[in-house]
Order: C-alpha cells, then structure tokens, then sequence
C-alpha cells in the first residue's frame, strides 16, 4: 500500500487524477478502522492531512463553505450559530476523539446511510464542492448519494467543501442508537424550517439505502403552514397536522432488517422523530426564532 | 534493648486487611503506561496469524499451503496434519481441536497458523490458504440438535458424561429433583409460569488475546501470555506440544480484562507451536474482530418456570427447564450446567423442587465461563417469576422476597444447608429503604434540557416527551469458589528477608491478576500477617504451583487464604528463630500471642521484643510454601442433584430506577443501588469497584449486549465494539453500594466472594423496573427497543 502525501491542494488533485483508485485519508475514523478489519485494502492512500485550506471555513453570503477536513468538534464549537441541525448532529457523533479527527467530507466521502451529517445537510440544503485537476462543480447534495456507500464524485475528484446554506429558522436533528452515546444510528431525521421562503426541509438517515429527504412530508407542512397562515401567526401546529407529518415521514423510509434494527422500528421510530423535531423547532419559532427572516 | 529509639513506634502496619490500599497498577492503567500482553516484543520475533473458517459447519475436502509458504517473509504454514503430538485439548472435555480435524464446526474456527516476519505478510499468506469446504447441516438449538437423524457434532464421545446425557448432543444434564412437587401443585392457590430467553453475551474484555512465545535451548518454550490460570494453560499445552510440563516456562503479561474469556486457550498453543517449528519468538495478537471468535460467550439461554404459592405468598413449589447452548465445543458448559441447576430457584427457601438444567452441543460459537457462570440466567428468570408471582397475588415484590428468602440453616433444593450467614431479607431491606433519585433530572434551571440525563441521551431523542419511571428490584445467589468436588487449591510461597536493615516480604504466586485487584490484597494481607509495610510481588509464574483460575470469585478467598497460610507458616518460623537466638534475655519470648507488628516482634501486651530486622540479618530468609484448599465439596447425584456441591454462596440485591421513553424504546436507568454481603471487606475500594462493574455488566446484559448469531448460518453477524455495544459512561447509572459484612466462620477473614454476584441481580431489577414503566411482559434480554414498541 502506497501512502500519497500531498504538500497542497493541487498537488492532491494531481495525486487523484494519476490513482483515481486512491482512498482519500483525512481523519481517518472510517477509513483506518475499515482497514485494520481488513475490509479495505487500497492500493493507495492519499493523506490530505497537509492541505491546510480543507481545515478552514468562511462565510459566503448566504452560504457557510465548510472545509471538507474541518472536525465535527469545530462545527459544534464555532458554527452551531450558522448551521445549528449539523451542529447537533455532529454532537452525536462518535466519542470525543472522533469527533476531534472526523469531518463532514469524509462522512460524504464515505456516504453511509447512517452517516449523521447527511440528514443535517439534506434539510439545511447544501452543495458538496467537487474538484479535479477538470475543474470544480457543486453538487447539490440531494443528488451526491446515489447508493450504499456510492456518491456522485467522479474517479479523478476529490471534496473540497461543502456550502451550506446559513440557518433563517429553527432547525433540529435526532438519531435514535441503542445506546446513549457512541453509536451509530438506526435511523435519525432532520428538519429545518426556512422561514425566509417559508419551505420546510428535512432528511432521513439510516433508514434507507442512501439518506433521503422526506419531501411528501415537507410538501404537506409547507402547504398547511402556508394555507393557516401559521407563518405569520406562529400559532400552535394543529396536532393533525403534526401526526400527519410524522406518517408521511415515516413513508419516506424503505428501510431494511438489520443487526441494528428491524426495518418496522426505523419506519415507527422515523415517525416519532419528525414529529418530536418539528414540535420543538416550531416551539423555538413560536418564541422567536427566525421570524425576523420572514419577508411580508 | 527498648532504649532503641526504632522500638518505640509501635502500632499497626500501614496498608493492610480491611484498608483500601491503592493498587500498584491504577495509575499505570489509567495513564496508559501499563504494558498489557499486546505490547510484548522480542528481538527477531514472527508474527503469527490465524486463519479461520467462514462456515459455521463443514467439512474440509482439501487444503493447499502451497501458495502462502511461498511467500516471501513466511517461515512456517500449519495445518492439522502438522501437529506434532495431541491433536485436541479442552478445560474439561478434550474436544476441542488445535486446529480443524478435517471439519469445522464453528464460525470462527481455528483452520491454519502462518508465522511470518510481519503482521501483514502472516495475513496475506493466510488468505492465500486454499482451503475447499463441503458445508453441512447445521445444529443451532434444541430441536435441530435432537432431532431424529439430527448429525452427531462429537460422535464416541467417551467423556465423563456422555454415558448419563440423552442425546450425544447434551454435553451434560443436571436435574434437582428434592420434595413432591405434584403435591404442592396441588396445595397452591396461584401457579404462574414463564418461558424466558437470555441473548448470547461476550465478556468485551478491552486487551485482545495475546502472547509471546520463545524457543528455548532446551528444547522447550517460553510462553508469555495473558489468562486467567497459569497452570490450566499449562496443563493442556504440553500434550498439544509434547513436551513434559517443566519444558513450558509460562509467565503472566499484563492483562487487559477476562471475565472468564481467559480460561480456555486462545493463541497459547499456536504460538508456541510456531515457536518450536520455526525457532523463532512468535507474537501473536488477535484484533478486535478476531477477538470475538477467539474465546467463548456466556450461554445463551431458554428457561421455562412454573412457580407455585399459598395466597398468603408462601412459596410451595417451583420446576425450570434450563437449556444452554453450549456451541461447538465443549468449554465448562457441564461445571455451568451445575450451577445453572443447583442455583435454579434462586436465594429462597423452596422445599418441593424439579428442576432439569442442560447444555447442548450446537454448530453455534462456543460459550463457557462468563461472570456469574450459569446463575446469570437463571436468576434473570427467577426474579421475573417472583414479580409475576407477587402481581398475580397482589402483593409486594420486594416483601414476596422477603417472606420468602432464605437465611442461615436453609436447606438449598440440592440438600445443602447453607450455614454462613444468608442476609437475603436485610438486603432487600437496604436497598429499598434507600433514598430515591430525584424525578425529572433532566429539567435544569434555567429551562433547557439536560439530554445526558434522558433516554437516547446526546443523541436528542426525547426532551421529556413520554418518558416514564419505573422502578425493580432482584436479588440473586452466586456461589463461591470451584464446586461440585473439585480439588480446587491455591499454592503461595512467602519469604521474609532483611534489605538495607529493613524487613521485606516477598510473595510468588501463580495468581493471575486480570485486574480484579488481588495483587493489592495479596500485599495487605501479608502486611497484616507479618507486620511488615514492604511487601514485593514476584512475578506469576508456573515457578511456583498452582493459584487455581481467576473465577468463581475465588482468588481472595483461596489464594488469599494460601498466602494468609503461608505468612503464618513464616510468622512461626520467625518466631521459632526468635525464640531460639533471644529467648534468653526475655522470659516474655516464651509466652504464646506473640505478634508481628510494624517490623517488630510485640506480646500480646504491646510489649516490643525484637527488630524483625535484626532477626534476619546475617541469617538465611525465612520462608515458606503452602498449598492451601477451601473445604471439600461433592459431586452431585445424577438423578436428584443432592449433594453438598459448594463452597460458599455469595448474596447480592439491587434496585433499578430506569426511564424508558416510552414511544421509542429507549432507556435510561437513572440509578442502580446495589446492597451486597461481601463477609469481609479486604480491600473497601476494590470491593466497591467489583460491585459498580458488576452491576455494569449486568446493565449491558439488560439493554444492550449481545452477539447475534445468524440461525439461517450459524453466523456471527456483529462481530466488532461497532455493534456489540458495551454501556459507556453516559449508560452507566450512579451506582450506591451498601456492603454488609457478615463473617463466614469458613473463610479467610471472614470474606465472601464478590466478584460475580452483583452481575445476577443488576439484570433481573433492571428488567423489572422496564417493565413497571412500559407495561410489557418482556421475556428476553438483552431488551431491544423493538420490544418496547411492539415493531
């Protein structure tokens, strides 16, 4: 196994062009454990642990454009403002150490159904920054995840970032483990409310083969908050309208049994989330936040 | 002579019984600077590497080591048809092959060895093992494996109880049979019954198997290893070798947990194999996947009860059918089968019994010794009855127990009398009289939530939102010790020295410290024995004899009692040299009572007589060796299980406080109070510590922890720490423990083995508090959140 260390950004991008078969390396808490179990065994690993700019973020209008490198612990501690659903999800993430090493581009990279970043991503809307020595292209991340562990990245490419679009409303991630830290989800969900165009968003994580959005469900709030007026009113959601999110969420699913869960659990459990979820953010909207980003 | 300013400090030595003195090996542990087994090395050493089968039952039509020995870097390929001399071994059956007997009969199972000169080369060449298999028909549980024409796993099998089982599937059958239970069937005003399934848990110990071992001059080997019995290992080595015992030189290395997945041999054979055919050191380090088919699980369990009672709650009757399985190989399913019967019904006084316990052999992987060794299971069943039993009467659960817990002179349904105390009642008292948590402690001041202290945790599962409380209790009973008439007996050698004008004792055993503190207490105990702060531990090693396994909560009370034995063998000794050099010059040197305190030899009075120091300057150490045994025990009979079959019983009870978000499964237990007898605290800490693990082990039992074996393949389907979950800190509760100490006339002391009986009850109280805050009957653990949401 050859170890690629590229010195810059690209240097990488060279590195992937010529071992398109390169697994790219960054903190490593996928792809070392895959390798010491044997699961994986590459010809080359491409170490992008010396491409500074895949550690920084910065804002860009509406955007954040994280750094494909940047550690959950980072996203927890300075961008819960900006991106509060990726913050909380990248709470669950893992132990402490994981957290320090592990990033989102490498959740994306390995595209797990069960990856926590992905929910967060679906429903806050964001765009994966894929580069080659080609060029760079974004893709909206709806589109990335295209199988069990496949996303969309051509062979040559590698993440440069992610941009996420920067929170307008209250948004909230849960992942339902079998244990209370430390585990990986059975399923989890993501709403986001986007008062500014009054859309609701929301993702699905580990509860089909690639993370999803529920859009019957987001469809349904989005019309009967529009059709209420609840928008303006930030009345209490009726609790059909609740129940009835949770059914269609949970119709998003195309779960499987596994040695984590039965696919009729991920589908019940899917349903309480998004309606738990959306209880709490409408709460959070109801006493204030985002309805400054409401626009008359 | 008392004008010696050093005899004037009198008192006792510092660090001895009944102090919580540190252990030598805590900050070391803690930091990370402990070296475990894993991190042996030696000069020019190989690594060995195991290949094993993917199929859980087959057979092996050919094998070709052609293309891995021609692999630059490989020293040595092994199949079966290389071994040099016995070609099985086992703890008490010798069914277990060194590697595959031209079939497999586990996932898992030892195939081939490769030594090479990197870890990833001895890999690679494994895979490049041909190995052609013809799968078989696959034995995965009582019905499968005594069905007619069902296929024989270990036909002519010729061991102790292959002329009494069934089926040449049962590795071993226990019933107790004891009073007339069709009678007081016919007495009982309420009979409930139960059919209750325990999951397959792993002992989850963090430090892999692992060993080193190095050819010698002689033509023997030195084996460094991590394991619970130095001379057990031993004992079947040397046949697998052929080499005479005294050939095999083995030392302990650092031990990264057991729990029982250290009594039977992992890599201790291959590597010496590897060893002796290549004549290099061979390391051998399993990782975190191998580990999980590198040493057996608790038995997985089917238990169907029938409890019967007047309606004043008075126990008349109970039955249980226990069902074990055993695996592939043998392993001390029958010593679990025994326990399993005999402790069947649990810490109550029952006087019309029939209970049938069994294990089987199946092509699942192989279970053994786990704490709390076939009382786990039956006491997760029992304590469920109980609270059946207590619902269907309208009473209390706890005073059900009460009423009828047993106590010092009950007659345990094997005929035994129990003649130590037996706190059953005062237990149950203890723990529930303690204050309760707290309700809502996830509610904070300011009006956020604290999600560490609700189910699901950081994962923002729940902020309250159906969240119920329940609360449970269990007690359980746990015997001591090895039983059923084994020569169980530990071996200490202690010897008093002077160094630098200050007296020091050295203590050799062969006990194996896998971390259950008795290192520290082998060093109080010689303090308090022999008066003298500065004790040194010799290494363990087969040096010396036997210390007996580190299980059965046994090693304070037998290799305790063996180095209590010794110290007093030396005492005599250093007082007979006493007597005879000072005995003139005080007529106190002639009176009995004589004591060694704080490196003094004092009367009764507190008189000091003599530096100890002085009595051994110039002179030869003094020293002594002592094989020491608990009292005898016997087997039970075959047909009624009657029998005085053990040593001593150990008592402990809980109270679980859980919360359970209801509409998702998940739990939370808030607390976790445990009340135990431990006869004597040797060391207060270390005890506490056992208990609070314990009770940890007994929690992921409850909610978490088990190995998911595939029945359509016999396969292991979770194999690593990413799906076998083990609690972590935010899973364990607070733990308040209450010890009581309660001498037993028997014992060293006074002491009462600890380490296994906090792991019975944690799981049955656990259990019990779900259930009063979901309403659900539960009968299986580990309890998912598929049960508790009806998915």
């Amino acid at each position: 196994m050859d170890f690629l260390r590229p010195a810059g950004w690209p240097e990488a991008l060279a590195a992937k062009a010529r071992h398109p078969a390169a697994v790219p390396l960054a903190g490593g808490t996928d792809v070392m454990v895959e390798i010491n179990f044997d699961h994986r065994r590459p010809e080359h690993l491409l170490d992008l642990g010396r491409v500074a700019e895949l550690h920084t973020w910065e804002t860009d209008g509406d955007h954040v454009r994280l750094g494909a490198a940047v550690p959950y612990a980072h996203v927890i501690d300075r961008l819960a403002a900006p991106l509060p659903g990726l913050a909380l999800a990248a709470r669950t993430v893992g132990s402490p150490q994981i957290r320090n090493r592990g990033s989102v581009g490498g959740n994306l990279g390995a595209a797990s159904p069960a990856g926590d970043s992905h929910p967060a991503l679906l429903a806050a809307g964001a765009d994966v920054e894929a580069a080659s020595v080609r060029g760079t292209r974004l893709i909206p991340v709806e589109e990335f995840y295209t199988g069990v562990k496949r996303n969309a990245l051509a062979p040559d490419e590698l993440i440069r970032a992610v941009r996420i679009r920067r929170a307008t409303g209250p948004q909230q991630f849960a992942k339902v483990g079998t244990r209370n830290a430390m585990v990986i989800a059975v399923c989890s969900f993501a709403l986001a409310l986007h008062p500014h165009d009054r859309t609701v968003r929301t993702g699905v994580g580990s509860a089909a083969p690639t993370p999803v959005r529920a859009r019957t469900a987001e469809d349904f709030l989005t019309a009967a908050l529009a059709q209420d007026g609840l928008w303006e009113t930030a009345r209490p959601l009726p609790p059909s309208v609740v129940r009835e999110f949770g059914q269609l969420a949970a119709g998003a699913c195309r779960p499987i049994d596994d040695v984590r869960g039965t696919a009729a659990y991920r589908r019940h459990a899917v349903a309480v989330l998004a309606r738990r979820t959306l209880g709490w953010a409408w709460d959070a909207y109801r006493a204030g936040e985002g309805r400054e980003a409401l626009c008359a | 002579m008392t004008n010696d300013h050093r005899l004037r400090t009198g008192g006792r030595t510092r660090g001895g019984v009944g102090e919580s003195a540190p252990r030598p090996d805590g900050t070391l542990k803690v930091t990370g600077e402990f070296a475990y087994a894993s991190d042996l090395w030696h000069e020019d050493m190989l690594w060995g590497h195991t290949l094993r089968s993917p199929h859980a039952h087959a057979r092996i039509r050919a094998l070709d080591t052609t293309e891995a020995l021609a692999t630059p870097g490989v020293h040595a390929v092994m199949t079966y048809a290389d071994l040099p001399a016995a070609t099985h071994y086992g703890l008490e059956i010798e069914d277990t092959p060194v590697l595959a007997d031209g079939v497999v009969r586990c996932h898992g199972e030892p195939v081939a060895l490769v030594a090479a000169d990197h870890p990833e080369t001895a890999r690679r060449a494994a895979a490049r093992i041909r190995v052609a298999y013809e799968e078989l028909p696959l034995v995965t549980d009582e019905a499968t494996a005594t069905a007619p024409g069902a296929p024989v796993l270990h036909p002519g099998r010729t061991d102790a109880h292959a002329a009494h089982v069934p089926h040449p599937n049962v590795v071993h059958r226990q019933p107790v049979v004891r009073g007339d239970v069709t009678a007081a069937r016919a007495r009982a005003d309420v009979v409930v019954t139960g059919d209750y399934e325990v999951g397959m848990q792993d002992q989850a110990f963090l430090g892999p198997e692992s060993g080193l071992a190095v050819p010698a001059a002689d033509g023997g080997v030195d084996l460094y290893v991590a394991t619970q019995w130095l001379h057990a290992d031993l004992r079947q080595i040397a046949p697998v070798l052929g080499l005479p015992e005294d050939k095999i030189r083995m030392t302990l290395s650092g031990v990264g947990g057991a729990f029982g997945g250290r009594e039977d041999l992992s890599m201790q054979a291959h590597a010496c194999l590897l060893a002796l055919r290549t004549g290099r050191p061979v390391k051998m380090v399993y990782n975190r996947f191998e580990s999980f088919f590198g040493h057996v699980h608790r038995h997985p369990a089917r238990l169907h009860y029938e409890h019967g009672a007047t309606r004043d709650g008075d126990l008349l009757f109970v039955t249980a059918r226990i069902v074990l399985d055993g695996g592939a190989y043998a392993s001390s399913s029958p010593a679990v089968v025994g326990n399993a019967a005999s402790l069947a019904v649990g810490p109550y006084e029952v006087d019309n019994v029939d209970v049938e316990a069994l294990a089987l052999y199946t092509n699942n992987p192989p279970c053994g010794a786990m704490r709390g060794f076939g009382a786990v299971q039956a006491c997760f069943a029992y304590e469920a009855q109980m609270d059946k039993l207590a619902d269907a009467l309208g009473t209390d659960p706890v005073e059900l127990r009460r009423r009828n817990a047993m106590s010092q002179g009950s007659v345990m349904p094997t005929g035994q009398v129990v003649d130590a105390p037996a706190p059953v009642a005062e237990l149950l008292r203890r723990v529930k009289a303690l204050p309760m948590p707290p309700e809502r402690q996830w509610e904070t001041a300011g009006g956020a939530c604290d999600l560490r202290a609700l189910p699901g945790g950081l994962s923002n599962t729940t902020h309250g939102e159906d969240v119920v409380r329940g609360v449970g209790y269990a007690v359980g009973i746990k015997n001591v010790g090895f039983s059923e008439g084994f020569d169980d007996y530990s071996t200490a050698r202690v010897r008093l020295t002077a160094a630098g004008g200050e007296p020091v004792v050295t203590v050799h055993t062969a006990m194996a410290e896998v971390g259950q503190g008795g290192i520290t207490v082998h060093t109080q105990i010689a303090r308090t024995e022999l008066g003298v702060e500065r004790v040194v531990l010799h290494p363990a090693d087969t040096r010396v004899g036997s210390a007996g396994s580190t299980s059965a909560s046994r090693q304070t009370y037998v290799t305790g009692g063996a180095v209590k034995a010794a110290c007093e063998a030396v005492r005599e000794k250093a007082l007979a040299r006493g007597r005879a050099r000072f005995g003139a010059a005080h007529p106190a040197w002639a009176t009995a009572g004589l004591r060694l305190e704080d490196g003094k030899v004092v009367t009764d009075g507190g008189e000091v007589l003599a530096l100890l120091a002085d009595l051994l300057e110039d002179d030869e150490p003094v020293e002594a060796e002592v094989e020491w045994r608990h009292r005898p025990t016997e087997p039970f009979d075959l047909r009624t299980g009657q029998g005085f079959g053990h040593v001593q019983y150990s008592f402990a009870a809980h109270r679980a406080v859980v919360e359970v978000d209801t509409a998702l499964g998940l739990v939370k237990v808030v607390e976790l109070a445990c009340a135990q007898d431990v006869g004597k605290a040797l060391n207060p800490l270390a005890v506490t510590g056992q208990i609070q693990g314990g009770t940890a082990q007994g929690l992921g039992l409850a909610v978490m922890e088990e190995i998911v074996v595939d029945p359509a393949t016999a396969r292991v389907r979770n194999p690593s720490f990413t799906d076998y979950l083990i609690p972590t800190v935010l899973d364990t509760p607070a733990i308040p423990v209450d010890v009581l100490e309660l001498a037993d006339e028997h014992a060293p002391y006074g002491l009462r083995g600890a380490g296994e009986a906090p792991t019975l009850s944690s799981t049955p109280a656990i259990v019990a508090a779900i259930r009063r805050a979901s309403g659900l009957a539960l009968h299986r653990v580990p309890v998912r959140p598929e049960h508790l949401t009806g998915t």
